[in-house]
């Protein structure tokens, strides 16, 4: 390929996004950036210099041919876009959303280099909402039945993604889901104001018309066992998550009116508590909120708060904004909306009023000392600097462990001090033979886009594995990375 | 699957289901529970599990109208489907062979005590059975508990049947007895738990309760769950939802409880405490 007038490229500012603005956009549940228009979307994806060896590759896990639905989108063929991006991620209308790109694929760009990098991820978005909205309904073609039976258990971004590949690898996939809706952390966690839920539905929906098998209301390890699993099925992959909240064991914490992160979100998003008028499930509608976090879960809690009618909504974050791990664009639209950051502040108690409700946050002031193990400065309390916050409602939100159930019911499948699956990275296989794993079960709270990759990388060591002539040894075996396969 | 196969009202606003669920039906042990959803919008609230049957592949379910979501549950139908059963949850009982036993159910609190009251007669227990209501017409189970109880005493705070008083005052009736007892199940209200607890602690008898906090997924997820207990959390869907009743914090737990109660915006919550709060029927 080409890269025909590749200097006025070079340093070209990107196409900007519209965004809805802040005073509006807090006092609904719609989403807030609106997406390219066809224009935009051409003009920004003929700034791709087509790089003859295309550095951008090598940051996707899942290993999306990037110049080429980007050169698809700048000559106008938007569906054939989609499918490019389709042929490798099952899901793009999310990644599109919520992978943070900026670390990822556009941190790579050449572009970047002298100016800003290509904006990737708008331009998946753009390419997955056009063919949801515009393109035909044609899904990829499912070969002919290899009469193998796959149990995927939990449908996160992990498990749908496993199911997608070894539905087009012809098995026959049923998804087990303990919840009564299919998606995981993106429809039970991420606010429908970052990803809307009728996107995760059309692509789940996308996978059900290609034969997956989708089971709800089906917690295994209660109902069923992966042992049990193993008596009808070839092959289980388990992509349970990451979703047992933690908190910061600090007294108060069982007051009224305290709520994980994870507490939060579901009832407003999985339960539409948000709909007042219409959703049975409650949420408090609190006037004064503290949000405890740094992260991503924080950012989508605070910003829940607001738009669940907050007047002031705090964030305390016991590090700098440098050290922060949420994205940046949502920090950013934390800010434009009026959450009021507290850095290098940590809570130390939550105090009650006589009926047991939450009546404020007393916090200390922190410094900054040496790094620690994550190589993030660990933070320092300063002796005497304690102050109260007048807060109603305070919503936990310092991370998630492993989901215990299904490792404390499956005999020999290891598991690390965390709680985490011991799975090979790079094929998904866990200890215990027919069984792989992958997603934040097996890393810890990620992202979406690692979970899609090791759900995509234990799907094609299924298919290998099946195929593979009697007797398959079980040791998890070396293997390319999946990404390296579509370099 | 969650077929409703009989549905009978036993007891003013007290409805027993018996639904068909095979997988749930092999799995189900006492002290299990189930999450439920009876509408789109409707809410998920848990129900222990009052009785299982392998063979014929059901589950009962018992439960008060308290609210929106119990209301929803009992206008549906034999024949209806319940919209989403998830279980079993928690952990189930511990049954082993103690001796002599005591099960203490106050009000709809019976329901979920029956499936332990038997499996312990099952495991060579001697069970001694009391089952508080307010009112003769709210007692419910007794016949049940008659057929696998070694005694079964009644008591009712008006009087109009059985012992009048409340099941504490049964207990120190069998203490005044001098009756010796291994163990205690005290399932109820919490009012009802916590001062059977007080009893129970002073004369040294282990007692075990049945949490009911409010739920969302019950598998670990949300920590609305969680109940303080020996000074710890705990999240009753998974570590529970039997504890130690002289360690549970009941002050907290019913706090917690009545989140969504006093604020007027949403007085239908009630339901989630449909096995706990029996008294604040209407
Ligand atoms: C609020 C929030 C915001 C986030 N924002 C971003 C973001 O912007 N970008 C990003 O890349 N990542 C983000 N993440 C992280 C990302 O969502 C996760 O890394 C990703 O969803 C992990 O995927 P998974 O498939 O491993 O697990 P999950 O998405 O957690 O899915 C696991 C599924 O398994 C089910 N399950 C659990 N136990 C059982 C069982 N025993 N039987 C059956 N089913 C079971 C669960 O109900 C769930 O549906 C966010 C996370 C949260 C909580
Ligand atoms: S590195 Fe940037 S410019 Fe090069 S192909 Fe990838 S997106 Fe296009
Ligand atoms: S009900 Fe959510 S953690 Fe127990």
């Amino acid at each position: 390929m080409t890269a025909p007038n590749s200097e006025k490229k070079i340093g070209s500012p990107r196409e900007p996004m519209s965004e809805r603005p802040a005073a509006e956009r807090v006092r609904d549940f719609a989403e807030v950036p609106v997406g390219y228009t066809p224009d935009q979307a051409r003009a920004e994806a003929s700034r791709c210099l087509l790089c003859k060896k295309p550095q951008c590759l090598a940051g996707c896990p899942v290993g999306i041919d990037i110049p080429g639905f980007v050169n698809s989108i700048a000559e106008g063929r938007f569906e054939e876009a989609a499918d490019r991006i389709l042929l490798v991620n099952a899901l793009p209308a999310v990644c599109g959303r919520v992978c943070p790109q900026e670390t990822q694929c556009e941190i790579k760009c050449v572009l970047g280099k002298k100016g800003e990098p290509l904006a990737i991820g708008n331009l998946e978005r753009f390419a997955a909402d056009w063919k949801r909205e515009h393109g035909g309904r044609t899904l990829p073609p499912v070969p002919q039945p290899t009469g193998r039976r796959i149990a995927i258990v939990g449908s996160g971004p992990a498990g749908l993604t496993c199911a997608g590949e070894l539905i087009g690898q012809g098995h026959a996939v049923t998804i087990f889901e303990a919840l009564h809706k299919t998606g995981g952390v993106l429809v039970y966690g991420i606010p429908e104001f970052r990803l809307p839920k009728a996107i995760v539905q059309d692509e789940v929906d996308r996978l059900a018309a290609r034969g997956a098998g989708v089971v709800t209301d089906t917690v295994i390890g209660k109902l069923e066992t992966v042992d049990e699993l193993l008596g009808q099925y070839d092959a289980v992959f388990i992509g349970v998550g990451a979703g047992a909240p933690m908190f910061l064991n600090i007294p108060g914490e069982n007051l009224v009116g305290v709520y994980s992160a994870n507490e939060y979100l579901t009832r407003t998003n999985l339960m539409r508590a948000y709909d007042r008028e219409h959703a049975d499930t409650p949420i408090l509608q609190s006037s004064r909120v503290a949000v405890v976090g740094g992260g991503n879960v924080a950012m989508d809690s605070a910003r829940t708060a607001l738009r669940l009618g907050a007047d002031v909504v705090y964030l305390l974050y016991r590090r700098s904004r440098a050290e922060m791990p949420a994205r940046n664009a949502e920090i950013h639209h934390a800010e434009q909306e009026g959450i009021r950051f507290n850095f290098l502040t940590n809570p130390t108690r939550i105090l009650g009023n006589d009926t047991g409700w939450v009546a404020g946050i007393e916090c200390l002031r922190m410094k900054l000392g040496e790094p620690d193990e994550s190589g993030r400065r660990r933070p320092l309390p300063i002796e005497g600097t304690e102050f109260v916050l007048d807060v109603d409602a305070a919503v936990i939100a310092i991370g998630n462990r492993p989901n215990p159930i299904v490792p404390q019911t499956t005999p020999d499948l290891q598991t690390t001090r965390w709680g985490t699956i011991v799975a090979d990275e790079a094929t998904g296989r866990t200890t215990k033979e027919r069984v792989w794993s992958g997603g934040d079960i097996v890393t810890g709270a990620a992202t979406v886009i690692s979970a899609m990759g090791a759900g995509q990388a234990a799907a094609r060591d299924i298919d290998a594995y099946l195929a593979a002539p009697e007797p398959r040894p079980w040791r998890p075996e070396p293997r390319e990375s999946p990404g390296d396969g579509q370099a | 699957m969650n077929e409703i196969l009989k549905k009978e009202v036993i007891a003013p606003d007290v409805v027993r289901l018996v639904v068909a669920h095979r997988k749930l039906a092999c799995k189900a042990q006492p002290g299990h529970f189930v999450i439920l959803r009876v509408s789109e919008d409707g809410e998920r609230f848990p129900l222990t599990i009052a009785d299982s049957n392998t063979p014929q592949g059901t589950i009962t379910l018992i439960f008060q109208v308290v609210g929106k979501s119990t209301a929803l549950l009992a206008e549906l139908a034999e024949g209806d489907t319940i919209l989403d059963v998830v279980g079993p949850l928690g952990r189930a009982t511990e049954i082993q062979r103690y001796g002599r036993v005591l099960c203490a159910g106050g009000g709809i609190g019976a329901a979920p005590l029956y499936p332990i009251a038997k499996a312990l007669k099952e495991a060579g227990n001697q069970v001694v059975a009391v089952i508080g209501a307010r009112s003769k017409n709210l007692v419910i189970l007794e016949s049940a508990f008659r057929a696998i109880a070694d005694e079964v005493r009644v008591a009712t705070d008006d009087g109009t049947y059985g012992r009048r008083g409340f099941v504490t005052d049964v207990i120190a009736d069998l203490f005044a007895e001098g009756r010796t007892l291994a163990r205690c199940w005290a399932i109820g209200p919490v009012p009802m738990m916590r001062a059977v607890c007080d009893l129970t602690r002073a004369a040294g008898l282990p007692t075990t309760v049945s949490l009911n906090p409010i739920m969302v997924d019950g598998t670990g997820m949300c920590g609305g769950c969680r109940v303080i207990v020996g000074g710890e959390v705990k999240f009753a869907c998974v570590d529970g939802p039997e504890f130690d009743g002289h360690q549970v914090d009941f002050d907290s737990l019913a706090r917690r409880l009545a989140t969504y109660h006093d604020s007027e915006q949403r007085d239908h919550e009630a339901c989630r405490i449909a096995l706990t709060r029996p008294e604040t029927k209407d």
